[in-house]
Formats: structure tokens, C-alpha cells, sequence
């Protein structure tokens, strides 16, 4: 009954955040325990909705294959030449979105009951509230989305909210120059996004998400191949913003200028997981075109590489979690260029979990130690900290990939399905990763909380608020991951593209294989980390590759390189603009006014004002016309004076 | 056409006056030695339209012009010129550049006189004897409007001169 | 020679034309551009009268004219004279070239 009311009212889910941010931002201001109790309050229920929604999906098989959907006009557009456009709004509710929607909402509930523990004494308290509000609600719209227009007013919505979000502490300069970039990246790409869409619209004349699909089907009654081929990347630019693809992820590490909530919300469950959302729905599309699905494979695999090779030799905690969520994202890109829906989509579930969960420990310890964030500062915390801890380390193994941890199983299959695929050297590149993430991670962790207490340091457990949704989440972390297990795998049997495609054979060496090198990392970074006492290897490592460490360390200086782009390209340009407007456009309406001047001081001595004067050159003026109508005949002359006779 | 040798002679005679005055007239520094001139000229050309049959005309010129509008110049002269007389009519800047511009009207207007056929326009019939009592009735039949219109622009002219040359009192104070 | 024909009027007219003309353009004292003005009109009498003669002998046409051009005169030197003797009391001048007004 009440499953019934869910299934039929998923609207209510995006709503309800969204009444919270206007009831904060107009009547619940000034009491900020209201705001934030409005706010969980509102996140709960629209959570409490979504996870009967998603209940009522998972348990009926044919929503798989005939999506619900609601959706009610909008306007018609009637261009000429064109054939009449109807755009809806409407809710979709297929297994994806259910599943999207119930993570969404689930996460962000624990994310801002957290963030009640840790914006305490905020000036901005009770408008921090009505962000994150805002926030959740742009993005259970965009994953609600029926209509591909109304997934990018989503979209833009949910850019706008992590721009007030990471800029929160607008006092701070870096935190206003962060929110920029991000904002400004992120517009480049929506750009390409953009032109996607209008491109769908002109050729297929629709923007329903379901109606979109079945044309695309059989694109070739509407287009060509080179056009569809043009259309998938226009589309794929906008998500390698939003998800943090090369070369567009320089946003997103620092976007950890805002506060870690935000952090959290944006690397877990929210903004930058809508990208890879977009692709898997536009899978469709992306299928038709092999290039781009090559190309989105090959970026993710890039990504996932480079990331994580940057992330090794950072030092600020909230830092390397961002690499790590670039690496990661990269890795659900690979599993949708590769084809797998169920593994891209997966492997989001299970991130979600166990990086919220790391982030809000990362916050947890930076509220502890008073925004210190660099992990060689730290050490020891396992002691005073307990529950952050652990529940960091559970991430941890998730993370790596250890079994039977939510991160080992999604790993695997995009592994899994990478090497069936017949990508070897895309699978050697994301195998290596898992490497390296195994790896960092744990230097992180062996860093931070394990190894000697520094005696500076004071750090405390965090209040209940902060660690609830730590257990929660740690919880997750753990489990999540059984859902999509090789023995018993639910999750293929309901998030697919095509066919439902696992065979229920088990690739015992791709889970073995993925485990040894899980293990082999940790191990590395123990021996590196935690055994060396002093860290001698490190240093004596870090010394003799310099170079390499300095081009990790800095970022392989894609922001510099950014910067130096802008300076000599943009800025020349504009300075050869600039020159030209100052010489030849000035240039030209000056030089008419200074001819119009000129040729106004000649005439001007011309108007001598007397009267003789002028009847001297009149009495010329009725000579030349006596002549002219004498000579040339009356007819020629009247022609020659304008008609005048 | 006119046969008689004094008509022809008194035609050079009467023109040989009119330009020579007319000359002495532009000439003249002394703008009262002008006045003069113009109505010597001015009667030189009511004798020339004795030879052309029109008496009444001649009278007319007499009356208005020698004797009118010359009075009425001098009077205007007087009233005006305060400063030495003999300097009082001279040339301005601009003299040879109307020396050339009156050339070229002569140039044009003689070759014009020159060239077109008179002789195919003229009627070859002498003027009635009593023209002036049919200029008195096509005065006052036919042309009636235009003469009325004449006196009444008279009359404006008349008070527009009284307007005009009055003494402005109410701005003395400018 | 010995005959007077309508050619030897137009000529005379021209000329007395001419000479008012440039006394109109090149004198310096208002009255006297006021004379050369009459002079003109008194070329354009001969030529009225004399085509009254030659072309139209019985209709008097030219004769007519000649009398409301005139007429037209003797207003003109009235309303001119006033003009004139107006300026004269504003400027305490009549001389043409210190008067530049036609710029304004």
C-alpha cells in the first residue's frame, strides 16, 4: 500500500529537500537547530520515500524492461521547418535510478545528520543546511530525470549548489578561487553537453529518455554515422567535467576547500557521480558508436592511472581522497566504455558507501586536530579515535579491494568484464591501479592513525552526530558488496544494458589475481610506512626519483599548464584583441570623426555669412542652370536637376 | 522696322546715355553723385519708352521712379550717412570676383540675345494709337485682381515700412 | 544699321543688366545695393516693353507687367529703405561687410 503511494509519487523524493531549502531560506533562517532539524528532517522522509520507491522497483521484474514513468507537458515549441517539440517533465523510475535514488538520498540523510556534529557554531549554520538541501534535491531530480532537458536544468542546478558549497567559506580565498574553477571547468564542458543535447533534438526530435532510446535504435532512419558519432562525444564532454575526467578533473581536488560534509557529498554520492550517471543512461547512445565507447573506456582507464599515480606522494589527507575519487571514477567510466552497466553502476553503489565514509573520517580527524591536514603530521590517532579509526581501516579494505569488503566484489567484475571484453592492456592499466590504490590508501592510513602519537596533537572522539553515520556507513562499506557477489549476483539480474550478460561462470583467476595485488599493496605500503620507523626507504626512493616524485607531487603541472595556457593563449589573444580594437576599430570611428571635423573646418570657411557672397555663388548657381537648360534641352536638365522643372 | 533715321539715332543716343549713367552710377564714391546719375538714367529710359510706343509707361517712369523712389533714396541717405559723403560708396572685397561672374552673365545673355531668331517672334504690326485708355480698361477688365492686389501689397508695404523704420522704444533697455 | 530691331533692346537690356548686377555684388553701402536693384528691374522693363512692342503689339501684355513690376519696385525700396535705416539704428552701420549675420 504505502509501496503503491511510493512507486506512484517519486516526485515527492526531490521535493522534499527542496521545500526544506525554501522553508530555511525564508522562514527557518534566524534558528539554526530548526534549519538543520527541517533540513535531516526533510532528507529522512524524502530517504524513507525513496527507499520504498526502490523497493517497490526491486521486487516487480518488469519495470527492468518498461521503465515507470509519469510525465506531464511542459511547453511545445513550434519552430518553423521544424517538427513540433513537446518537452515533459516527468519521474523515470527504472532499477537504475531506483538504486540511484536510494543511494542518493540514503548517504546524504547520514551526510547532513554529520553535518550536524561538525558545522556546530557556524556562523553559516542554518544556510549551510539550505545548500546541502538544495543540493540533494538538484540531484534526485537529475536522477529522476525522464527528460533529458530537465536532467540539465538538474545538472546545472546541482553545479550551482557546489559552487555555493565548496565557496561556503567565502572569507577565504582559496575557497572563492576553488568554487570558480569549479564552476568555470565545469561550464566549459557543459558547453559540449549542450550542444549534445540540442544535437539529439534536432535529429531525433524528442528528449524523452525512453522515446530517445528507440529511435537511437535505428538511427540510421534519422542520421548518419559520422553525426551519431558526434553526438556521443558532445554528450561525454559534459560528464568528463562533472565526473573528473582527464584533463577536466583539476576542479575536484580542489573543491576540498569547502567544508568536508561537502566534500563528501559532492565525492560520494552526488555531483560527480551524475556524470557517470549521465553515461550509463545514455548508454544507448554510446553503444551505437564503438569510438565512443572506446573513448569512453580509454579516458576512464587514463584517469583512473593517472590519478592514482598522483595520489601516491600527497600529503593532505582530504587531498589524496580526491585523487582517489578521480581514480575511482575513472574505473566506472571503464566498466560503461566497456559496455557493463551493471559493473559501472556497481561499482558507484559500493564507492558511495565506503568513500563518504572515508571522507567524513577525514573530517572527523581534521575537526579533531583543528584542520591540520597533513597526514605526515599526524599519527598515532587509533588510540584517542577510536571508532573513526576502524571505521577509516573498513574503508580501507573496501577501498583496496580486500574480500569480502563492498569494494573487492565491484572491482572485480569491472575487472572481470574489462578482460572479457578482450581489453588487456585497458585491464593492465586498472589492475595496476588497484595497485596503487591499495597502496596510498593505506599510506594514508598507516600515516595517520597508526605509527607514533605526535605529542602536539590533542585529538578527541567526535560527538554521536559525527559517528552514527561513520558506523552506518562503515557498515555499508562492508556489505554492500555481497549484493553483486560472482555466486549470487542480484545486481546483474536487475541494472543492465542489453543483455543481462553475466554467465554465472566464476572467474576464480580475476578474483584471485585482484586480491593477491590488493594484499601486495598494503604490503608495500607497510613495509614503506608503518615498519620503517624512521621512513629512510621513502626518503632514499623519493630522492632518487626526483623527477618522478616532483611530477606526481605537483600534479603532472596540469594546472600550471592551465594557467600558462590561459596567460599566453587567452590572455595574447585578448591583448591582440585589445590592440586591435585600440587601433583599428578606434581607428576607424575616429578617423570618421576626424574626417568629419577635417571636412567641417574646410566647408566652414566657405560660410562666410555675407550676403553678397552668397548671391554671387547663387547667381553662378542660375547661369549653369540657363546654360544647362539652353544646351542639354529642357527634358535633360529636369532629369539633371532632380525633376525640379 | 523703324524707318525713321531720328527714331534710330535718338534709340543711340537715349541708350548711349542710359549705360554711361547707369556706369557712373556703380562708379560713383559718392553715393548722392549715384542718386543723381539714376535719375538721369531713369529719365534717359522713359524717353526710351517713348520709342517703344509706350507713353504711359514713360510717365509712370517719370513720376515713380525720377521722381519717387529717387527722393526717397536720398531721403534714406541723408537719414543714415552721418560720416564723410565722398567715401561713401565704395567697392567691397570681393570686386573682381563679380567683375568675372558679370562677364560670364554677359557672355550668356549676349550670345542668347545673339542667336535666337527675333525676327520669327515679331508681329510686324504697329501698337494702336490710344494705348493708354486700353491699358486702362484691360487694367480694370481683365486684370482687375492682379491690380487690386497690387494696391493692397502697396498698402502692406506701406505699413511694414512704418513698422519697420519706427523708433523701437520698449527695448532701450537692451 | 539704320533699322532698330528687338536684338539691339535685349542687348541694351543686357547690359544695363549687367551693370546693376555688379553693382549689386561688389558695393559696400546698403543703399547703394538697393540702387542697382532698381537698375536691374529697369533692364527687365526695356525687355518687357520692347517684347510688349515687337511680338505682342495689341494686348499690351509686356506694358502691363512692366507697370506691376513697377509697382513691386516702389514697394520694395520702401520696405528696403525701412530695412535698412532699422539695421542702421541697431549697428550704427550700413556697410555690407561688417554684417556677417547669415552664419547664425
Amino acid at each position: 500500500m504505502l509501496v503503491e503511494f511510493a512507486l506512484h509519487h517519486a516526485w515527492l523524493v526531490p521535493l522534499l529537500p527542496a521545500l526544506a531549502f525554501l522553508i530555511i531560506v525564508f522562514l527557518a533562517r534566524p534558528w539554526p537547530k530548526l534549519s538543520a532539524f527541517i533540513s535531516v528532517g526533510g532528507m529522512a522522509t524524502a530517504c524513507f520515500f525513496a527507499t520504498l520507491a526502490a523497493y517497490g522497483v526491486f521486487t516487480n521484474h518488469q519495470y527492468t524492461e518498461h521503465p515507470l514513468v509519469y510525465a506531464a507537458r511542459w511547453l511545445t515549441l513550434g519552430l518553423p521547418g521544424m517538427p513540433e517539440l513537446q518537452i515533459n517533465v516527468g519521474v523515470q523510475l527504472d532499477p537504475t535510478s531506483a538504486m540511484m535514488l536510494f543511494m542518493v538520498s540514503f548517504i546524504a540523510t547520514f551526510i547532513q545528520l554529520y553535518s550536524v556534529g561538525y558545522m556546530k557554531g557556524d556562523p553559516g549554520f542554518s544556510v549551510f543546511f539550505s545548500y546541502l538541501s538544495l543540493f540533494a534535491a538538484s540531484m534526485l531530480l537529475l536522477v529522476i530525470s525522464s527528460n533529458l532537458l530537465q536532467m540539465f536544468i538538474a545538472w546545472e542546478l546541482v553545479g550551482l549548489c557546489s559552487y555555493l558549497l565548496i565557496g561556503f567559506y567565502s572569507h577565504k580565498i582559496s575557497a572563492r578561487e576553488a568554487a570558480k574553477k569549479a564552476f568555470v571547468t565545469c561550464r566549459v564542458a557543459d558547453f559540449g553537453l549542450l550542444l549534445g543535447i540540442l544535437g539529439l533534438v534536432i535529429t531525433f526530435g524528442t528528449l524523452d529518455l525512453v522515446e530517445l532510446s528507440e529511435r537511437v535504435a535505428n538511427f540510421r532512419e534519422y542520421t548518419t554515422f559520422g553525426t551519431m558519432t558526434l553526438l556521443a562525444i558532445l554528450v561525454f564532454i559534459g560528464p568528463i567535467a562533472k565526473s573528473g575526467q582527464f584533463p577536466l578533473h583539476v576542479w575536484l581536488p580542489d573543491a576540498m576547500e569547502g567544508p568536508t560534509p561537502v566534500s563528501a557529498l559532492i565525492h560520494a554520492a552526488t555531483m560527480v557521480v551524475a556524470g557517470v550517471y549521465l553515461v550509463g543512461r545514455m548508454l544507448f547512445l554510446f553503444h551505437e558508436v564503438p569510438v565512443a565507447m572506446d573513448l569512453v573506456a580509454i579516458t576512464g582507464a587514463f584517469t583512473a592511472l593517472f590519478a592514482a599515480t598522483i595520489a601516491i606522494t600527497q600529503r593532505e589527507i582530504k587531498r589524496i581522497l580526491a585523487y582517489s575519487t578521480v581514480s575511482q571514477l575513472g574505473y566506472m567510466m571503464l566498466a560503461l566504455g566497456v559496455g557493463s552497466l551493471t559493473a559501472g553502476m556497481f561499482h558507484m553503489w559500493t564507492h558511495a558507501f565506503f568513500k563518504a565514509l572515508m571522507f567524513l573520517g577525514a573530517g572527523s580527524v581534521l575537526h579533531a586536530l583543528h584542520h591540520k591536514a597533513d597526514v605526515w603530521e599526524m599519527g598515532g590517532l587509533v588510540k584517542k579515535m577510536p571508532i573513526t579509526s576502524w571505521t577509516f581501516v573498513i574503508g580501507g579494505l573496501a577501498i583496496a579491494g580486500i574480500p569480502p569488503f563492498a569494494g573487492f566484489w565491484s572491482k572485480d567484475e569491472i575487472l572481470v568484464v574489462t578482460l572479457n571484453g578482450g581489453h588487456y592492456i585497458l585491464y593492465a592499466m586498472a589492475a595496476f591501479t588497484a595497485f596503487l590504490t591499495a597502496f596510498y590508501m593505506w599510506r594514508l592510513i598507516f600515516l595517520a592513525f597508526y605509527g607514533e602519537e605526535k605529542p602536539e596533537n590533542h585529538p578527541h572522539e567526535s560527538p554521536w552526530t559525527m559517528c552514527v553515520p561513520l558506523i552506518v556507513l562503515a557498515a555499508g562499506a562492508m556489505t554492500v558488496g555481497l549484493l553483486g557477489t560472482p555466486w549470487n549476483n542480484i545486481w546483474a539480474e536487475w541494472i543492465f544494458f542489453g543483455e543481462a550478460h553475466h554467465s554465472g561462470e566464476i572467474a576464480w583467476g580475476a578474483m584471485i589475481s585482484s586480491a593477491v595485488i590488493a594484499v601486495a599493496g598494503i604490503y608495500l605500503a607497510y613495509t614503506l610506512y608503518l615498519k620503517d620507523k624512521e621512513k629512510v626507504k621513502v626518503k632514499a626512493l623519493a630522492e632518487r626519483y626526483k623527477s618522478l616524485y616532483n611530477l606526481s607531487f605537483n600534479k603532472y603541472y596540469i594546472d600550471e599548464m592551465y594557467l600558462w595556457f590561459n596567460h599566453t593563449m587567452v590572455d595574447g589573444s585578448a591583448k591582440l584583441f585589445y590592440l586591435f580594437d585600440i587601433y583599428v576599430v578606434d581607428g576607424i570611428v575616429n578617423g570618421l570623426g576626424g574626417f568629419g571635423k577635417l571636412s567641417g573646418e574646410g566647408l566652414r570657411v566657405l560660410q562666410t555669412g555675407r550676403l553678397q557672397n552668397y548671391a554671387l555663388v547663387f547667381f553662378l548657381g542660375v547661369l549653369a542652370i540657363a546654360v544647362l537648360m539652353v544646351f542639354a534641352g529642357p527634358s535633360t536638365a529636369s532629369l539633371v536637376l532632380g525633376g525640379v522643372m | 522696322m523703324e524707318t525713321s533715321i531720328y527714331s534710330v539715332l535718338a534709340f543711340y543716343v537715349l541708350a548711349a546715355v542710359i549705360l554711361g549713367s547707369a556706369i557712373l552710377v556703380v562708379s560713383m564714391r559718392n553715393i548722392v553723385h549715384s542718386v543723381l546719375f539714376l535719375a538721369i538714367c531713369f529719365i534717359a529710359m522713359a524717353g526710351l519708352f517713348l520709342i517703344l510706343d509706350a507713353a504711359y509707361l514713360a510717365v509712370i517712369q517719370v513720376l515713380v521712379y525720377a521722381g519717387a523712389v529717387c527722393i526717397m533714396i536720398i531721403f534714406g541717405v541723408m537719414l543714415i550717412q552721418r560720416t564723410d559723403m565722398k567715401q561713401s560708396n565704395l567697392f567691397n572685397r570681393q570686386t573682381f570676383m563679380a567683375g568675372g561672374v558679370v562677364a560670364l552673365t554677359l557672355a550668356v545673355s549676349g550670345f542668347f540675345a545673339g542667336t535666337t531668331a527675333w525676327a520669327d517672334l515679331a508681329a510686324n504690326t504697329p501698337v494702336p494709337e490710344d494705348s493708354l485708355g486700353q491699358i486702362g480698361q484691360l487694367l480694370l477688365s481683365k486684370y482687375v485682381i492682379p491690380f487690386e492686389v497690387a494696391a493692397l501689397l502697396l498698402l502692406v508695404a506701406l505699413v511694414g515700412a512704418i513698422v519697420l523704420a519706427k523708433e523701437v522704444k520698449a527695448n532701450v533697455d537692451d | 544699321m539704320l533699322t532698330i530691331s528687338l536684338t539691339h533692346y535685349v542687348v541694351l537690356s543686357a547690359i544695363l543688366f549687367s551693370i546693376g548686377l555688379f553693382g549689386v555684388l561688389s558695393k559696400k553701402n546698403a543703399i547703394s545695393v538697393l540702387i542697382c536693384i532698381e537698375l536691374m528691374l529697369n533692364a527687365v522693363n526695356i525687355n518687357l516693353i520692347a517684347f510688349s512692342k515687337y511680338i505682342t503689339p495689341n494686348e499690351f501684355i509686356g506694358q502691363i507687367f512692366a507697370i506691376f513690376v513697377i509697382t513691386v519696385a516702389a514697394a520694395e525700396v520702401g520696405v528696403g529703405l525701412a530695412i535698412i535705416i532699422a539695421i542702421y539704428r541697431n549697428k550704427l552701420s550700413v556697410n555690407l561687410d561688417e554684417f556677417d549675420w547669415l552664419k547664425w
